[in-house]
């Protein structure tokens, strides 16, 4: 088996704060090989967007803390300075983010940004970097794109603005795509849009793509393998077909509850989850998610479950009392 | 169906006052600029053929001195000094205050907050007692008042653009630029300054105006750039004396003159600033 193309081992984020550390990803280990898309799934403040930019190195270096490794084809990234990132930033990992109405430079007009963009990396002539931002235009299904070329951000709507951000992420030919929620700001039809448009130029570029969601649905029928994270935790992990067969965390389950589900009848409650999710300053002793777990016991409350293989190959789970 | 609006309501447009503000300054400024080629009298010859402190009239457009100078070539000669101190010491704030502020924002950290501190340490410092302190050392040529007051301009410049390189910084546009690759510099320069850049203008025509006025107050104290050299700023102080009856003489045209001149140029500059911050402020119209 050759090596993966992106090697996560260990990896630990911690914020300094006036009240304490808060520990934002906790010990995450994660592989993804070429071609392969992984999904990240988690409620808001689980630590999916944290571990995505710490992948990058795009936080803020005086203010988060790393430990671990991540390993980007062999070499090892995780608190390089930006001189050797920059290499791979664009070139080799791309990035898409959440909201395509703040991610464009509003006073740029958007062939400008693509041009841009590929001219530095890709070291081409006007004409040839203008004829290269149209082509990919054309491939992310802006309709008109000499048109588009010319226009300024506000001029577009969420959903072309993210054809136009996908398009930017694209440009030179990225190994890895990380996309961070990239349809969450946009309305539900043109989510599957986009998302569909992700899956096809994936399947077409043989990348490599990490989508972080909340949204189970999204990850459902995209990916080839799932983790689930919570409160900076990894707690359940395994390939797509089996997470949805077999899951065995409680979490991952009320997650998939709480989706509003078409074949339910009119006002049929939908479900949630109570409370809220642990304080990363001072997280629990126990599994993270005991406090809300409806069928945590006295251990939950006090031993952390370490993540443990299932019996299928690939699945593995935190959890003291897994359901089957 | 026949009373639609000619224009569509949102889209701003500057206004017939702010084009002749921004006339009145471009003609200060050509009047400046091309003096030498104009067919006025030398502004520190004393003509004893002309009367002493004549009115406006044919010969002297704007009448004469007391020492039989002519009032209108000094005017324009003296705008030399004003529009140089002003839009100079702006520019040199601009370099030392402003590049470094956008640097220190960007990056944070350490740097960051000495800088950040030093510019309040500056700002505490009367900048007035400064400039007189170091031109009474240095000299009073008018390349060193520029530079000096350039320098004292620094740290006030330096808090307006760190204030809205930060509130770029964090961008989710910039995080995107950095994200595909591009260096710091290109960061800078490409995503934030154009974002920044007319708040940086506006306020630079206002830090204009103030530093003519700093400078005005120098030559009025007569601490800028010394007689016989024509300044609004020492034409006043040599009119102040013949306000009312000085020196056995009344000549009031010699102080209504320069500081009529200096009170429409220091309007115009206001004016135009305020426009412009509002003409480029999107949230404005934004619906």
């Amino acid at each position: 088996m050759t090596a993966p193309l992106l090697e996560v081992t260990d990896l630990h984020v911690r914020f300094a704060t006036p009240r304490g550390d808060v520990h934002a990803v906790q010990g995450v280990s994660l592989e993804l090989a070429q071609g392969r898309t992984l999904g990240i799934v988690g409620e808001s403040g689980s630590g999916k967007t944290v571990l995505s930019r710490a992948i990058m190195g795009l936080l803020p270096r005086h203010s988060a803390a790393m430990t671990g490794s991540v390993r980007f084809d062999g070499t090892e990234i995780l608190n390089a300075p930006d001189r050797q990132l920059r290499k791979l930033w664009g070139t080799q990992i791309a990035m898409v983010f959440q909201d395509p109405m703040t991610s464009l430079n509003p006073v740029q007009r958007i062939g400008h940004q693509i041009t841009e963009h590929v001219r530095i990396h890709l070291g081409v002539g006007r004409d040839e970097a203008k004829e290269t931002a149209l082509s990919l235009l054309m491939q992310v299904g802006i309709p008109s794109p000499v048109e588009r070329y010319g226009s300024y951000p506000h001029q577009l709507s969420g959903g072309m603005r993210q054809r136009v951000m996908i398009a930017i992420a694209l440009a030179c030919a990225p190994r890895l795509l990380m996309a961070d929620e990239p349809t969450t700001g946009l309305d539900v039809t043109v989510q599957a849009q986009i998302l569909n448009l992700l899956s096809t130029l994936q399947r077409d570029r043989q990348m490599a793509m990490i989508l972080v969601t909340h949204d189970l649905g999204v990850v459902a029928t995209r990916t080839d393998e799932i983790i689930v994270m919570y409160a900076g935790n990894v707690v359940e992990r395994a390939p797509t077909d089996v997470l949805f067969r077999e899951m065995s965390m409680p979490y991952t389950e009320a997650l998939l509850r709480s989706m509003p589900r078409i074949s339910n009848p009119s006002h049929t409650r939908l479900d949630s989850i109570e409370g809220r999710p642990p304080d990363l300053i001072n997280p629990p002793a126990g599994c993270p998610f005991a406090p809300r777990c409806p069928y945590a016991q006295s251990r939950c409350h006090n031993e952390k479950p370490p993540l443990v293989e299932g019996a299928v190959p690939g699945h593995s789970y935190a959890c003291w009392f897994p359901i089957s | 169906m026949t009373d639609e609006p000619d224009h569509d309501p949102t889209t701003k447009r500057l206004g017939f006052f702010f084009w002749l503000c921004v006339g009145f300054i471009a003609l200060v400024v050509l009047l400046a600029l091309i003096a030498n080629l104009l067919p006025l009298p030398d502004p520190t010859f004393q003509n004893y053929s002309a009367p002493q402190n004549a009115g406006p009239g044919w010969g002297h457009l704007l009448g004469t001195d007391d020492l039989n100078r002519d009032i209108f070539s000094r005017l324009i000669f003296g705008s030399r000094v004003s529009l140089v101190v002003g839009f100079g010491s702006a520019l040199i704030g601009m370099l030392i205050g402003g590049v470094p502020a956008m640097i220190s924002a960007y990056r944070r950290g350490r740097t960051d907050t000495f800088l950040n501190t030093t510019s309040y340490v500056l700002l505490a410092f009367p900048a007035l007692i400064g400039v007189i302190a170091i031109g009474e050392f240095w000299g009073h040529q008018l390349w060193k008042i520029t530079l000096v007051i350039g320098i004292f301009s620094a740290p006030l410049i330096f808090r307006v653009v760190r204030a809205s390189t930060l509130s770029y910084a964090t961008r989710d546009f910039v995080m995107a630029a950095k994200a595909l690759g591009a260096s710091d510099r290109r960061i800078l320069a490409r995503e934030i300054l154009p974002n920044i850049l007319p708040t940086v203008v506006s306020f630079g025509l206002i830090v204009v105006a103030t530093l003519i006025v700093l400078e005005g107050t120098l030559a009025f104290l007569g601490l800028s750039v010394p007689p016989p050299t024509p300044s609004w700023g020492n034409m006043l102080n040599e009119g102040s004396s013949l306000l009312a009856g000085g020196k056995g003489q009344t000549n009031p045209w010699l102080v209504i003159f320069p500081a009529g001149a200096m009170f429409l140029l220091l309007f115009s500059l206001n004016v135009v600033a305020d426009r412009l911050r509002s003409y480029f402020d999107v949230t404005e119209v934004k619906l």
